[in-house]
């Protein structure tokens, strides 16, 4: 019996979690309870009595808006954490890649496994903020089943276009900004901790068309049971037209640097 | 040798550009299965670039290669399953312990799990790590780092064992140890194709080899033949002391068949050494040090290039 090619290029990075597991799974919940009591409970207490911020949320308490979309700004996060580093090492540094591409493994399936892994390693951080948001009451619901692998999508969206982007990189030297340009913006404007809509008019549409905005609004809706069928599926559409090309430029990227 | 038996390796006019550089300037080259085959020259001369496209990493340019008959660009995963690899630069993964790189690897082949631990352990073994199994790879010696990833190699059973440099930087203990392993797979029947910038390596590694240089095949032959073709039985070297070995060369032409005058050492060429030596000395001439050897694969590559192997 064969093991599809990507688990088992999984299994070497399962190997490497195994040694860092604790402190990874500890600091997957910490984050986003720090953000969901800090930013929720904080903010929400500044906002919360407030007539037209009531109107803007439509009717919730904030911690309840912002909750579900940190599923997908988590998401985007560990994505962007692992797939810049650690890619490009497995090029340069540690040569992880390269004896990969020795053996019977061809470059789509490396990508297939990397992307796989980064499923996993989104899906543990995701799985901390789906714990919070189902002890609070007023998230508890659920919508969180199917917001957790939405946010995935989401999050798989930005594995491809950054593990594309570390990967046509011969140095390091532009990774701090694709933090500080790309993520950041995308983690502050996306609609995660306001509704795009107080944005101005110039800026809207350019949330829209970041693939963060529609995984925070798949997985808000979820939650909140506010999505109708053809609203989700609109944007499912959306994440899957960004992650296709993201996937292919991958696996042309790693198929021209491994095999040279 | 079955006649019929697909060679192992078989390129005609092969060669490799990196944008305008040519790293491999058409070369011809048959390996049989079973044989020990060798690529000696100096760094730059187009042994790894020659070596990446034997083992289905890198895209011939022009010409055609063919690996157990298969072509690279079409097959080159098949082909890849049938090699083991040992690359120059050592890529175990240093925070895996010895017995998990080789799960891992074995696992890539698609090997069961179980199979890998047999296997894996068997290899460990083999190159005289298991005491370590279970320890960092970041903790090994040099010399213990080339025999892991040589048992790494190893994992999927291959019929053709290829090495990049096996020994560059390990210490004369070390690559003993390294040669005799590989010496036991070679009677195994392994097909052993390495590169390799020492003479001595090539000697007793090599039932045949070829001399590159500057992207080009020099000369072919076993290294006893290249040894009886492009040298004498015997070396004498004399030393003059630094920068007197040239002046000393006009009172010296007729000894021995040949002179090589380097920097630091007049080569004599002679089928009989210690009668050259004689010579010298009954020429009334007083170097500082002499001594009579054994022609090797060094003289080879001196004569075919005029230029000494490990500058």
């Amino acid at each position: 019996m064969t093991t599809p090619a990507s688990v088992r290029v999984l299994e070497m990075q399962m190997l490497l979690l195994k040694r860092i597991w604790k402190t990874n799974l500890t600091l997957s919940f910490l984050q986003p309870l720090l953000f969901f009591l800090g930013m929720g409970l904080g903010v929400g207490s500044l906002v919360d009595d407030r007539a037209s911020s009531s109107e803007a949320l439509g009717d919730i308490s904030y911690a309840t808006f912002l909750g579900p979309g940190l599923l997908a700004t988590t998401a985007m996060l560990t994505a962007a954490g692992e797939s810049l580093w650690p890619v490009l090492g497995g090029f340069k540094w540690d040569g992880s890649y390269e004896a990969m591409a020795a053996t019977r493994l061809t470059a789509p399936q490396v990508v297939r496994g990397q992307f796989l892994w980064l499923a996993v390693r989104m899906g543990i951080a995701v799985g901390g903020v789906a714990v919070v948001l189902a002890v609070h009451p007023d998230t508890r619901s659920w919508g969180i089943l199917p917001a957790v692998p939405a946010a995935l999508l989401c999050g798989l969206v930005f594995t491809a276009w950054i593990t594309a982007w570390a990967a046509s990189r011969e140095y390091d030297t532009s990774f701090s900004n694709v933090q500080r340009l790309v993520i950041t913006p995308l983690f502050l404007f996306g609609g995660a901790f306001y509704p795009v809509d107080s944005l101005p008019d110039g800026l809207r549409p350019v949330a829209w068309v970041t693939p963060l905005w529609h995984g925070v609004e798949l997985c808000r809706g979820f939650v909140l049971h506010t999505l109708g069928m053809t609203e989700a599926l609109g944007h499912v559409a959306v994440l899957a037209i960004w992650l296709i090309p993201g996937w292919i430029v991958c696996d042309r990227l790693f198929a021209k640097r491994l095999y040279r | 040798m079955n006649v019929n038996e697909q060679p192992a390796i078989r390129a005609k006019s092969l060669t490799k550009k990196f944008g305008d550089f040519e790293a491999v300037r058409g070369i011809d080259v048959e390996v049989r299965p079973g044989e020990s085959f060798g690529f000696l020259g100096p760094n730059g001369a187009g042994k790894s670039s020659t070596m990446r496209m034997i083992a289905g990493v890198s895209p011939v340019t022009s010409g055609t290669l063919e690996i157990f008959g298969l072509n690279p660009a079409t097959h080159g995963s098949e082909i890849r399953n049938r090699l083991g690899v040992v690359p120059q630069a050592d890529n175990l993964d240093g925070e895996l312990t010895l017995l998990d790189n080789l799960i891992v690897y074995g696992r890539y082949f698609d090997i069961p799990r179980a199979e890998c631990v047999e296997r894996a352990k068997e290899l460990l073994d083999f190159v005289q790590l298991s005491e370590r199994s279970s320890g960092r790879v970041e903790s090994l010696s040099g010399g213990m780092k080339r025999r892991l990833t040589i048992a790494r190699g190893l994992m999927n059973r291959p019929e053709m064992f290829l090495l990049d440099e096996p020994t560059t930087g390990l210490d004369p203990q070390a690559r003993h140890i390294l040669w005799d392993r590989l010496y036991r797979l070679k009677q195994q029947g392994v097909t052993l194709v390495l590169t390799t910038h020492y003479m001595d390596e090539a000697e007793q590694l090599c039932d045949r080899l070829v001399v590159m240089d500057a992207g080009r095949i020099v000369a072919e032959g076993s290294p006893r033949e290249l040894i009886t073709r492009y040298s004498t039985r015997e070396v004498l070297e004399l030393r003059f002391g630094t920068g007197s070995n040239v002046e000393h060369e006009g009172r010296l032409l007729g000894v021995g068949n040949r002179l090589e005058v380097l920097a630091d050492r007049v080569l004599v060429y002679a089928d009989d050494g210690e009668s050259a030596l004689h010579e010298v000395h009954t020429r009334g001439l007083q170097p500082e040090s002499s001594l009579v050897r054994r022609s090797s694969l060094e003289d080879v590559f001196l004569r075919l290039t005029g230029r000494s192997l490990e500058e």
